[in-house]
């Protein structure tokens, strides 16, 4: 069975590969060939599912060996594939949702005259995310890290044509390439401190290394984690990324990329559960994130926007959770997935409205959609109430699983953790309810364009509709069918560990909670946009919407501390690279330069030189031969 | 007298003169060189017989038929345990079949078919007079410019004779490796040499120079010739056998038996030292190590490129063979008179090639530099003087001669009016202009440059640490330092080919028949296995790295 891994990965790759090496010969059958081969993936993940189900717990898991790739020493660079239920859930999730995203393309591409390589992008984006979470060792993971980061970079910058694509491609790149040294030098400390980087030795072994070592680590990995998740301080590239086609929007926020901090983190977990203080850090990254990314999320006018302040927010959830250790681990990879399903769900309604309406994507120009797209209503709708965690709707099983878990962390801590993601229930409550009624209720609000074409919504044709329908099935499922039984915490324990923790107040006082704060937030929402008519210009708003509208000044903070800083710095390390080390290395390349000019003379063409050479060379030969026993 | 006296008389007579035994041949086993040498004939049979329009298609037949036959043969011999556990001396004890002689065989063989392929090409000149033309002269007697080279111009000759030539040659190169006494290297040298001399003349453009290329190659090659011979002479005076085993029995001191006429000379070390030198230098000269590289840039600038890809990298392997065979089978006990002065001579051919290749301004005088300093990057393994050593120049030498006959394949593509492109000027700006072939070139420069995930990374990786374990750390540091210097050059031209305005007169890049393409696939497929995946050819090259003694 575990010979099948690696076709997991193998099916996209080699998707990626005609595609994008194919030409034009395939424009015409490209995109199906792409998702065809994206749920062939998805198909061997059943199959390999199926025949985890059939084991014991302790045997879920299967590792395939590939090849080992230079072995030096200690040093083994093993390519080789670990299939457990932690990664096969993900895989599951990834190729699921991705092939329905690609579905999706189909129709919302169709008029790219550049689809075919569009899918071999996507291709490639599985791929790489299917190698990261399926690697057995970090630098197999750092591979698949990196080909996400290349894959999200060329599908963020897809319609390259536009500045504002590229700016943002190249921001989204460079962001994550901080995440990227955290992770590096994680792997490299992992190294001196284990002597290895292969899942099995490093997590065993965990417990003997010292705590500082550990958190030094795990510090690290949570630096990694927060460039591929969008999680504060480097969240600033999730925002523009929305440059990209809509389907890559639902692909990098449902599927892939940002699950792959969360993942790195519960992977991670026998380091993390050694460094506590490195455990709190997370729960702050992941609180001050999941404020950080409602708010955003509140004031912005553009759906897609905010969407991702949405996204930003709940996987903040997520990472909160995971930093709570075993209390959490479980229940942040159960919001993950139950997430994949409402975020790609929402992102493709959002896709499919943009669609209807000339790619217009300010809210305060849609309003009463809700008769024009019947199918993208009821699906985003659904989707809607699943992530404000309405009762019985899968976001509400996964939701209140986190923040009784936050509650269960015990103390003051937990206590303020607990708060903080019921004050984040109310505010998703409160956003997702704006988008929804700004979007599909109320009056019309479309005007003309520019031209004099009145935009005439519609609903998108089936490929695009197929998808949304069936992720709004899970939107609805997925949580009940978790929960029943406490089926997903079995799951994945013997992978993650859990424990209950002790919570100071009841289970049925925080539901009950919960349901308040989503009343709350509905409420507020419904005065200000149900009852009152949506002006088509948004008003100056207070200080708070203002900078909320600004991304909370993540960019201009970013702008002076950094860049200007990083000015400063630059200029005089130039300085210090032109004087001495320039100096230095310009003398040598001068040195060699010269001399191969000399040396090259002796290379003059005539026979009559080049024997008199190879004559003492032969010389200096005998010569030197005779004196090495001489002396 | 009765007959039985007669017989008698007879047999009394001729028993005190030593019987002289019929030579014992392993047919099977020599396969390899058998076939490839009779296909040689065969050509030769062809160009006397067969018509002219169709010797073409008959001798690319023939030769390609040829040199899959045996390589399949050296497959045969391998699969049968001749690489290990039957390796033993065939033929007399002339020839070697062991594991290092099969492997270099079946790299030899493989370089020759992919070299053979771009012999065979005709597409890349235009057509000349309505008959498709290939890289070689029309006709290789007619003097440059005369009356009788443009009749033969008109007419639409071609040089078939290429075919057999080039097979002749891999003859040599087969046996060169194998060779287990003084005298079969010597002729395997020559087999191996004279066909290359005349295939260095036979460039169908700037004919003057390819001419002069060949004089000078021939002249230089005689002259080392000279001193391996002389060398040979010397070593048979000091040992009184021309057998490998024999030699180094004496340098053992456990020979018996020693012929009492020789024992004037036997056992003087100044004969096995000079001896030793001089067969040593003319090995040197084939692999172009410093002082004895002059030749290399001027050749491989005059050769057609065809020619210069394949002699290029099979003229190394087998060099790089015979070498070996004779440091580790015949002087393993003078290691340390010998290793003192290679280190030396490595040294010098690292930096030597490296700096000297930062000012070329030719493609192809730039790759010969280059092969320069890979040569001295090979004798650092060679320097090991341990199994490790063996295999990582073995597996070296597999990865380099398909990077090189792909590079030189490429070199082939970029043309304009006057032929082949090859000043660096003229390269300028390819990648913008044919994304794909400069990108394919920068994967050769990048593996001659040691990048991971190539070729040269892995082997360059696998002869230094065989020469770190062997004692030769500082030459590591060297070649490492070398290696820089070499990037530096190697990078350049992919900055040239990709950041740099294309020039409005610069060169098309023509559009090879499969042929051409064949090779440079197979060069880049080699050069990224053997840089990705490439523990499976080093096990290969581990276990085929034990010479029979």
């Amino acid at each position: 069975m575990e010979n099948l891994i690696a076709l997991l990965v193998a099916a996209p790759l080699l998707g990626a590969a005609v595609l994008l090496v194919g030409g034009r010969r395939l424009d015409r059958a490209g995109h199906w060939l792409g998702t065809l081969l994206a749920a062939a993936s998805f198909v061997i993940g059943l199959v390999l599912f199926a025949s985890l189900l059939g084991k014991d717990a302790e045997h879920r898991t299967l590792v395939q060996h590939l090849w080992t790739w230079v072995p030096v020493e200690s040093f083994r660079a093993d390519v080789a594939f670990r299939l457990d239920q932690l990664s096969v859930t993900f895989v599951l999730l990834i190729t699921g949702v991705g092939t329905l995203i690609h579905l999706y393309s189909v129709g919302y591409m169709a008029h790219d005259e550049r689809r075919r390589r569009f899918f071999g992008y996507l291709n490639l984006f599985l791929a790489a995310m299917l190698i990261l979470v399926l690697a057995d060792n970090y630098l197999l993971l750092y591979v698949g890290w990196e080909g996400v980061g290349l894959a999200s970079y060329l599908l963020i910058g897809f319609w390259q044509h536009k500045p504002s694509a590229a700016t943002a491609a190249k921001k989204a790149f460079l962001v994550n390439r901080v995440g990227d040294i955290g992770l590096s030098i994680a792997i490299m400390l992992m190294f001196t401190t284990f002597g290895t980087f292969a899942f099995g030795p490093v997590l065993t072994s965990a417990g003997d290394a010292s705590e500082g070592r550990l958190t030094a680590i795990a510090l690290m990995l949570l630096l990694a984690a927060c460039g591929k998740s969008a999680q504060v301080p480097l969240q600033s590239w999730l925002g523009d990324a929305m440059e990209g086609p809509t389907p890559v929007s639902a692909l990098i926020h449902a599927a892939t990329m940002v699950t792959a901090g969360v993942y790195l983190i519960v992977r991670s977990a026998a380091i993390f559960n050694g460094a506590p203080d490195a455990q709190v850090a997370v729960t702050v990254v992941g609180a001050v994130t999941l404020l950080f990314g409602a708010i955003v999320g509140c004031a912005k006018d553009d759906i897609k926007k905010a969407l991702a302040g949405s996204t930003m927010s709940q996987i903040g959830y997520m990472v909160l959770a995971a930093g709570l250790g075993p209390i959490g681990y479980v229940f942040a990879i159960m919001h993950l997935v139950t997430h994949g399903f409402f975020k790609a769900g929402l992102f493709l309604g959002a896709g499919s409205v943009m669609h209807g309406m000339n790619d217009e994507v300010d809210m305060r120009k849609f309003g009463g959609l809700r008769k024009y797209m019947p199918v993208t209503f009821v699906t985003f709708g659904l989707g809607y109430l699943a992530i404000i965690g309405f009762p019985f709707l899968s976001g509400f099983y996964s939701k209140d699983a986190i923040i009784e878990a936050a509650f269960a962390k015990g103390g003051t801590q937990g206590w303020i953790l607990g708060s903080v993601t019921l004050l984040g229930a109310a505010i998703t409550a409160f956003y997702m309810t704006r988008v929804m009624l700004m979007t599909f209720f109320g009056e019309r609000r479309w005007q003309p364009d520019a031209d004099g074409h009145d935009p005439h919504p519609h609903e998108s044709p089936t490929t695009m509709t197929i998808p949304m329908i069936v992720l709004a099935i899970g939107s609805v499922g997925a949580g009940f069918f978790f929960h029943l039984g406490d089926r997903f915490v079995h799951w994945l324990e013997p992978v993650t560990g859990h424990s209950e923790g002790d919570s100071p107040v009841g289970v049925s006082v925080i539901t009950a909670a919960t349901l308040v704060c989503l009343v709350v937030g509905v409420g507020i929402a419904w005065a200000m946009y149900g009852r009152r008519a949506v002006p088509a210009v948004a008003p100056r708003g207070s200080l708070l919407t203002r900078a909320a509208r600004r991304d909370l000044l993540q960019d201009d903070f970013n702008h002076v501390v950094l860049v200007r800083g990083g000015e400063h710095l630059t200029r005089s390390l130039v300085y210090v690279d032109h004087t001495l080390v320039d100096g230095v290395v310009n003398g040598t390349a001068a040195g060699f330069g010269g001399m191969s000019g000399r040396l090259r003379r002796v290379q003059n063409g005539f026979v009559r030189s080049y024997a008199v050479s190879m004559f003492g060379g032969a010389a200096l030969l005998v010569a030197a031969t005779l004196l090495m026993r001489a002396v | 007298m009765s007959a039985t006296a007669v017989h008698n008389l007879w047999t009394t007579a001729a028993d005190p003169i030593a019987k002289i035994p019929a030579p014992k041949i392993e047919y099977g086993q020599l396969a390899p060189v058998l076939i490839v040498a009779g296909a040689a004939l065969v050509g030769v049979l062809v160009e006397a017989f067969v018509p002219r329009r169709s010797r073409y298609y008959t001798q690319v037949f023939v030769s390609v038929v040829a040199l899959c036959a045996a390589f399949a043969s050296v497959v045969a011999l391998a699969a049968d345990g001749y690489g290990t556990t039957k390796a033993h001396i065939a033929a007399m004890g002339a020839v070697a079949v062991d594991g290092p002689a099969l492997f270099l065989q079946g790299t030899i063989l493989l370089a020759a078919l992919v070299g053979l392929f771009t012999f065979a090409e005709r597409r890349l000149d235009p057509e000349a007079h309505g008959s498709r033309v290939d890289s070689f002269a029309a006709q290789a007697a007619s003097v440059p410019g005369s009356d009788s080279e443009k009749a033969a111009v008109k007419a639409g000759f071609t040089t078939t004779e290429v075919f057999p030539l080039l097979l002749f040659a891999v003859a040599g190169m087969l046996v060169f490796p194998a060779a287990d006494d003084l005298l079969t290297l010597f002729i395997a040298l020559e087999v191996l040499s004279l066909p290359l001399y005349l295939l260095c003349a036979l460039a169908r453009r700037k004919r003057l120079m390819s001419q002069e290329a060949a004089v000078k190659y021939f002249l230089l090659g005689a002259f080392a010739s000279a001193f391996t011979l002389f060398g040979i002479a010397l070593l048979y005076g000091y040992a009184g056998s021309m057998s490998y085993a024999r030699i180094a029995q004496v340098v053992d001191g456990t020979a018996t038996g020693l012929d009492p006429a020789l024992a004037d000379t036997t056992g003087n070390d100044a004969l096995l030292l000079i001896g030793m030198a001089l067969i040593v230098m003319g090995l040197l000269f084939k692999v172009g190590a410093v002082p004895f590289h002059m030749w290399t840039p001027d050749v491989y600038q005059g050769a057609p490129t065809p020619v210069t890809g394949f002699m290029a990298a099979a003229t190394k392997v087998a060099a790089f063979g015979a070498l070996l065979r004779l440091l580790y089978v015949v002087l393993p006990g003078l290691r340390w008179d010998w290793r003192p002065v290679m280190w030396g001579v490595a040294i010098v051919t690292m930096l030597g090639g490296a700096i000297v290749a930062i000012t070329q301004t030719d493609i192809k005088r730039l790759l010969a530099y280059s092969s320069v300093a890979h040569a001295g990057f090979i004798l650092a393994g060679v320097i090991a003087t341990n199994r490790d050593g063996v295999s990582s120049v073995l597996f070296y030498l597999a990865g380099y001669s398909f990077v090189t006959i792909g590079a030189f394949a490429v070199v082939t593509l970029v043309r304009d009016a006057g032929g082949e492109a090859t000043h660096l000027s003229k390269w300028a700006g390819l990648g913008r202009r044919s994304p794909l072939v400069a990108a394919v070139f920068a994967v050769f420069l990048l593996a001659f440059a040691g990048i991971p995930l190539t070729s040269g990374f892995s082997g360059k990786f696998a002869v230094f640490s065989a020469a770190a374990n062997g004692g030769a750390a500082p030459l590591v540091v060297i070649g490492v330092i070398s290696s820089a210097i070499a990037a530096f050059f190697y990078i350049r031209v992919i900055v040239l080919m990709f950041f740099s305005e294309p020039r409005p007169d610069g060169p098309t890049v023509a559009v090879p028949s499969p042929l051409t393409m064949t090779a440079i696939a197979v060069g880049v497929a080699v050069t990224v296995v053997l840089g990705v995946a490439p523990q499976y050819f080093l096990d290969l090259a581990n276990q085929a790295s034990v010479f029979v003694r």
